[in-house]
């Protein structure tokens, strides 16, 4: 490049830190922790680790949660995410405000909201008690997981929407409309499509999180079968490193797999927001 | 004989009338119901953890009366780690600015693929688990005891995952005004490098150092997939306390301690929603249109 205003040792110099930073402590522990994980002999421990009954169940159950979670998500924010952005009401301000109020909530604290709703002395719990009779509690198990998730991607996902459906071509849907055009016929064939990169885009970074959350099945249960639990749990409990790392290298690859895949699909839109 | 009539008539009606709200009504409403579910949903827990948190007894109800006995308790037993977060978070702020502001410029002016390939790198740390990048800290660093042992330990592992958030806000803002115009301008004026960068760059890239700083902040002070792998008993932040208070003691404390941590986060919150700046550090593009198509309109 023959930019004179900005020569290249200056490039050097500036992105010299920040490179620094990210090799001296993620890039090279990250390959200590790969060859950590190969123990010697990388395509024997990785094989045992790999046709483990149990470490593959939790990766099943991991990919399991993450997909539904990622499915009702993109469902409910695309619902409420059209209605926020294309119409203008009174407090409409107040709403959005609300919606993404948890955004900076950390995964523990994600958890114990989860509590409040469905623990033991959780608000559903309360409500079916005098309904049905019948007590439900469900946060310290797979579904208060799946409730926990939902509760952190939702504003995420949200704010994505919202972005992407003010970009709409309103025009296009009143051609639809005139042409005869049912309501879902111009859902499916005019706004989910403008609006599916955005999508693709939000659905992987949401999958991602929910792949490598910790913090809330932290919260809910320790024995809920989540492969970062299953991490924790080797590392912690069975000093088994060279496992909790291999388990943690497959859960990278695997997230990042995903992250990867969307791009390719959406093209340019996930490298701005992923 | 009046409600005679009244259970009479709407059998009476022939059926079609019921459903003369459209197709688009029902949608419409659906939407409504649906978007107000989700807010009951992320919003009824928060306010029921502040009231059990004020409650005297949660099992009770909130007929047993209010107190600031539990928040007075949580301050004592854990003020040490509201203090400790906002060093973490300060000291972690200092080096992002430090190093991702630069990075930020540097990737935005850079076209070649190397700076693609670089850029692509340093946002890897918050692609992959948490977890994961706090293990591959131990195996590496958790033998330098004295390290180990110290908030530095947690600033590291802090300033890995919130760099990219921090790179990526500057990056943006850089590379959406034209700096190269600018800065050629002052250099046939005789400007040197270095006072281009602090009277040119630095100034233009303001609203994205702003963006960045803020997700910085408010991502290091709820940190807790890497934090809890790496603290210690003396290195205890603020959801580390909390994931302890959640797990051990009654609801009502647990409960304080996040009306604690609310009114830490707070006022990030408000600044974030002033300035339109979601939590990954990204202006809206609800509000990049509308400066973009304001910038445009003075051209025919």
């Amino acid at each position: 490049m023959n930019d004179i205003t900005f020569p290249l040792r200056w490039r050097i110099a500036l992105i010299a830190p920040a490179l620094a930073v990210f090799i001296a402590f993620w890039l090279l522990p990250m390959g200590a922790l790969a060859q950590l994980s190969g123990d010697g002999h990388a395509f024997a421990t990785y094989r045992a680790m790999l046709t483990n009954p149990r470490y593959m169940s939790s990766l099943g159950a991991t990919v399991l949660l993450s997909a539904a979670v990622t499915a009702a998500t993109l469902v409910l924010s695309v619902i409420a995410g059209l209605l926020l952005a294309r119409r203008e009401f009174a407090l409409k301000r107040t709403l959005l405000a609300l919606l993404t109020f948890p955004l900076a909530f950390p995964g523990v604290v994600v958890g114990f909201m989860v509590i409040m709703l469905a623990g033991r002395q959780g608000l559903i719990g309360a409500l079916s008690l005098k309904l049905t009779g019948d007590r439900w509690v469900f946060a310290y198990s797979m579904s208060g997981l799946f409730l926990g998730y939902l509760y952190f991607s939702i504003p995420r996902v949200i704010v994505t929407v919202m972005a992407s459906a003010t970009k709409l071509d309103a025009s296009l849907e009143e051609a639809a409309r005139s042409l005869g055009a049912s309501p879902w016929r111009i859902m499916r064939d005019v706004v989910l499509p403008a609006l599916s990169p955005g999508l693709i885009a939000a659905g992987a970074v949401c999958f991602a999180t929910a792949m490598g959350a910790f913090g809330t099945a932290f919260t809910l249960a320790t024995d809920i079968d989540v492969l970062p639990m299953t991490i924790y749990t080797e590392f912690t409990l069975n000093a088994n490193m060279v496992t909790a790392a291999g388990l943690s290298i497959v859960l990278g690859l695997v997230t990042w797999a995903v992250l990867a895949l969307a791009r390719s699909v959406s093209g340019s839109a996930v490298a701005a927001s992923a | 004989m009046n409600s005679i009539t009244a259970s009479l008539q709407p059998a009476a009606k022939p059926r079609p009338r019921l459903r003369l709200p459209g197709a688009r009504t029902w949608l419409a409403a659906g939407q409504w119901f649906v978007t107000l579910l989700l807010c009951a949903f992320l919003i009824v827990p928060v306010v029921m953890s502040i009231m059990a948190g004020l409650t005297v007894n949660y099992f009770k109800g909130v007929s047993s009366g209010l107190t600031l006995r539990w928040l007075a308790e949580v301050w004592t037993q854990y003020h040490g780690s509201v203090f400790l977060s906002l060093e973490v978070a300060a000291a972690t702020l200092v080096v992002t600015l430090l190093t991702g502001v630069p990075a930020g410029y540097v990737l935005a002016r850079s076209k070649t693929r190397l700076s693609r390939i670089i850029e692509e790198f340093l946002v890897l740390p918050i692609a992959l688990p948490g977890l994961a990048s706090a293990l591959a800290l131990l195996v590496v660093y958790g033998g330098f005891t004295v390290f180990r042992m110290s908030v530095a330990f947690i600033v590291v592992g802090h300033v890995v995952f919130t760099l990219p958030f921090m790179v990526r806000a500057v990056a943006a803002v850089c590379a959406s005004s034209d700096l190269r115009t600018l800065e050629e301008g002052a250099a046939s004026l005789g400007a040197s490098f270095l006072q281009r960068f602090v009277t040119i760059v630095l100034p233009n890239a303001r609203p994205g150092i702003v963006a960045g700083a803020l997700a910085v902040l408010t991502l290091s002070i709820g940190e807790f997939n890497l934090t809890w792998m790496l603290h210690t008993p003396d290195t205890k932040t603020l959801p580390v306390g909390l994931a302890d208070t959640y797990a051990s003691l009654r609801i009502e404390i647990g409960s304080a301690y996040t009306i604690l941590f609310f009114i830490m986060t707070m006022p990030l919150l408000v600044a974030m929603q002033w300035l339109g700046v979601d939590a990954t550090g990204q202006r809206s593009a609800a509000k990049k249109r509308v400066t973009a198509s304001s910038s445009k309109s003075p051209q025919p």
